[in-house]
């Protein structure tokens, strides 16, 4: 069955909710592709994002493999405009109007009564993907791990995923 | 990082002679270095070489800007992109910059979800992964404490954080509806007041 216009509409309007940065839209995803499209699994979907983690560049780049599953190389590069054009034109668009407003007092009450709820959204899908990733002991204590050290210490991110793939390496490998 | 903070500003007539002769090509180029080296976060690169190596904004507008992108839907990174790239050179620069900096990491990811598509359920993937995903989870509880030490400006914002996650993770009223009925509350919550100076003192 073709997916591709599936595709683009589910991208497209997870785009838009990405306020505050991708995890944002991370719920939603959840129910679009898992649920609704049977695209991939709650555990693939964990996995592409997280794996997503250590690539460089913007940190939701693991569309392009959930658009390349669904619809082929047409479905990655299909995937790719939809998630990342409507908030391009958007920022294009609105920026230079944004600017202009600089003087406008509920520019910061707008910026103000934004940043709660970004963040918020933000800890929502975190949560929702904890469902998932946190499964015992051991994956809370290298989530609590990785957070403390993170709060602690100037560390390269991607590294300290990078560590973690060889402590579950070590932890989970069936002996 | 915040070395480049450190760096005396450069004068605005100075950036803008150096942004004046910027090509569509060397707009691609760089975002095409960023988008292939920013391991493990966009943001400090995007100020290492946009600020700090070409100069082509100073440090001012890069916090304006990045201010911006925080307050738009859309991911830090590719706003960042198409502000800049805006600024530049107009519309073409927009686009040089967003598909510079998303190429890498995109063309990577295709050719890691081909591969995972194939051998994800190997043990020692799957072991593996397993503290990856962990890792991630700790990864955006850290992204959580620090923005809310960073934006937020009054303690009761707590209280619309709180909202938000019961809203969409336990009422499961969906990302749009939340997004609207909290975040309208918390802009009225922060109405403009005679007094702005709580956020200037941070």
């Amino acid at each position: 069955m073709n997916q591709i216009p599936a595709l683009a509409r589910v991208f497209a309007y997870l785009s838009i909710l990405t306020v505050g940065g991708g995890m944002a839209a991370f719920p939603e995803m959840k129910i679009l592709t898992v649920d609704v499209h049977k695209w991939l699994t709650f555990p693939q979907l964990i996995h592409l994002y997280s794996v997503g983690q250590m690539a460089p560049g913007p940190n939701m780049m693991m569309i392009v493999s959930i658009g390349q599953w669904a619809g082929g190389i047409l479905g990655a590069i299909v995937v790719l405009i939809a998630f990342f054009g409507p908030t391009a034109v958007l920022a294009f668009v609105v920026a230079k109007a944004w600017r202009k407003l600089e003087k406008w007092p509920w520019r910061t009450s707008i910026q103000q009564g934004l940043a709660p709820v970004s963040i918020g959204l933000l800890l929502a899908g975190c949560f929702s993907m904890a469902k998932g990733a946190i499964s015992g002991v051991e994956t809370g204590a290298i989530a609590v791990a990785v957070l403390l050290i993170l709060l602690q210490y100037k560390v390269n991110p991607a590294l300290l995923v990078l560590g973690s793939a060889v402590v579950g390496l070590l932890t989970f490998m069936p002996k | 990082m915040t070395d480049t903070a450190a760096k005396p500003a450069l004068q605005p007539g100075e950036t803008a002679a150096k942004a004046a002769a910027v090509s569509i090509r060397e707009i691609f180029l760089e975002f095409l270095i960023i988008g292939a080296t920013s391991f493990g976060g966009v943001v400090p690169y995007l100020r290492g070489s946009l600020v700090t190596k070409r100069q082509w904004i100073d440090d001012t507008e890069f916090v304006e800007m990045l201010s911006i992108s925080q307050s738009l839907p859309g991911l830090n990174a590719t706003n960042m992109a198409v502000l800049v790239g805006e600024k530049l050179r107009g519309m073409m620069g927009s686009i040089a910059g967003i598909l510079g900096i998303c190429l890498p990491g995109g063309m990577l990811m295709f050719a890691v979800g081909i591969f995972y598509h194939h051998h994800g359920d190997h043990v020692w993937i799957t072991a593996a992964l397993k503290g990856v995903a962990a890792a991630a989870v700790g990864l955006i509880l850290a992204t959580v404490v620090s923005l809310s030490k960073k934006s937020l400006a009054h303690n009761f914002d707590f209280v619309f954080i709180a909202m938000t996650v019961v809203a969409v993770n336990r009422l499961h009223l969906g990302v749009p509806r939340t997004l609207i009925a909290v975040g309208i509350l918390a802009i009225l919550f922060h109405y403009p007041r005679k007094a702005q100076t709580e956020r200037v003192a941070q």
